[in-house]
């Protein structure tokens, strides 16, 4: 099983490394949202580094969440998916080990983007670890939670519309938290509080979170 | 032990003839209870001493946002039992309640509105139960969505399934997380009204009100699970007999 779930990782991540164009694309997304903020808010660095937590993890959510569409399509449309449904291995697991794949592709770039976008928001430096660990524990949550989105939408109508809709209620708490935790790191304070719940809602998703990807998937192959 | 009882469920017909006799002994007493609560709260109730007349749309906005909850509740359990058994009037049960529950989630949201107008000068503050209520509402939302964008009616009900039961396990976490957030960047002092313990005719209508609400809840539902049934049933002899 660990076997075939590390194949399922290191296939994705394989091809994801010949194609680094869809890798970079988040990123450069990433980076057009938050630099729009100031374009249509204010250049005055004192007034973006108040929203700077809001922009940055809204900006990181919807990165997120545009790669998520095609998690499942490739492989929906090439056959893949079958054979991993039919491998006789827990599809769960290997729905892990996708969304595994997809976290090191976007959520970890994502993450190391994000403080050269904080500079230019006005965050101080002594911001930046507690800017990377929430935004490194969120964004494996919103792997998990979008995946189970683009399972469910997989081969639907305006399925990128409404896996916005679908995803985007459920990550509430993680950008409650996780937008918490920034802004605590911002001012100076410890965000190990909020660094916790983050925590916990990311070992929530890698516990239950595959289950409902496999039984997705299963439904949508039938 | 005898589960006959429990397989006649997952039989149409049998379940379209008991919606349809049950419906009346939710439906009159549900009628009777909500207008003899509209008559104590409305005429009977006195005023608020602090919001006047004001406070009687409580009368609508409580029960709302109370069976916004339960229905989703509803139809979650619907949904798990439609995905476990494979009991397809389960799923219709499910795709019944999503279009009842999204409306008391707006009725309770509208009625939240027009009562916060006058009462704290503004139509929306963000408050953690609005915000709570609101994505209750986007919830169900995507629900309709995802039913309605799958073509496949054994995949639409298995599918929203899903996501109706990882939608209700977030919605406690949700609930939590949107009360951290508020209350640690400020604290809405135009909700902290200590509110003296109701009198009891100020309460016995509002829990009347409760009960109506509830019972008008599974009248609707039943006589929509008939629609829904008959829709899904269109091409069986049973249907055509019952419709001719």
């Amino acid at each position: 099983m660990i076997g075939a779930a590390l194949a399922v990782l290191a296939r994705d991540l394989r091809l994801a490394l010949r194609r680094p164009g869809q890798v970079l694309q988040p990123l450069a997304f990433f980076a057009v949202v938050t630099v729009l903020f100031p374009l249509g808010y204010t250049p005055e660095l004192d007034k973006l580094r108040q929203i700077a937590p809001g922009v940055l993890w809204v900006a990181a959510l919807l990165a997120s969440l545009l790669s998520l569409e095609s998690l499942f399509r490739e492989d929906a449309q090439d056959g893949t998916l079958e054979q991993i449904l039919l491998a006789g291995q827990p599809l769960a697991a290997l729905a892990l080990a996708k969304t595994a794949a997809h976290w090191l592709l976007t959520g970890l770039p994502l993450t190391l983007m994000a403080p050269m976008l904080g500079i230019a928001l006005g965050v101080p430096a002594s911001a930046m670890p507690g800017i990377l660990s929430s935004l490194a524990l969120g964004t494996v949550t919103l792997s998990l939670v979008g995946a189970v989105g683009a399972a469910l939408t997989l081969g639907v109508r305006r399925g990128g519309v409404l896996l916005g809709l679908l995803t985007l209620p459920l990550t509430v708490p993680t950008l409650v938290f996780g937008a918490r935790a920034t802004e605590l790191a911002i001012a100076g304070e410890g965000p190990s509080g909020a660094l916790y719940l983050l925590a916990a809602l990311a070992v929530l998703a890698v516990t239950l979170a595959p289950l409902a990807v496999a039984a997705a998937l299963r439904i949508g192959s039938e | 032990m005898d589960w006959t009882w429990f397989h006649k469920f997952g039989s149409p017909p049998h379940v379209y003839r008991l919606a349809g006799t049950l419906t009346p002994w939710f439906a009159w007493p549900a009628g009777i209870l909500i207008i003899a609560a509209l008559y104590g709260g409305l005429v009977l109730a006195p005023p608020d001493y602090q919001q006047g007349d004001g406070f009687r749309i409580i009368y609508v906005h409580a029960p709302s946002a109370w069976l916004s909850t339960m229905v989703y509740a509803v139809m979650a359990s619907a949904a798990a039992v439609g995905l476990i058994w494979r009991m397809k009037v389960a799923h219709a049960v499910a795709a019944s309640c999503a279009g009842v529950g999204a409306s008391f989630t707006a009725a309770s949201l509208v009625t939240g509105m027009l009562w916060g107008e006058p009462m704290w000068g503004t139509w929306w503050v963000w408050d953690p139960r609005l915000v709570a209520q609101l994505v209750l509402l986007f919830l169900f939302l995507g629900y309709i969505g995802l039913r309605s964008a799958i073509d496949d009616l054994g995949r639409a009900d298995r599918a929203s399934a899903v996501l109706a039961i990882v939608g209700v396990v977030n919605l406690p976490i949700i609930r939590y997380s949107v009360e951290w957030w508020n209350s640690i960047h400020q604290t809405p002092s135009v909700m902290k009204m200590d509110r003296p313990s109701m009198p009891m005719d100020m309460l016995a209508p509002l829990l009347m009100m409760l009960l109506g609400f509830t019972l008008f809840f599974v009248a609707v539902l039943l006589v929509r699970l008939r629609a829904e049934v008959l829709r899904r049933e269109r091409g069986a002899a049973w249907v055509k007999e019952v419709v001719s």
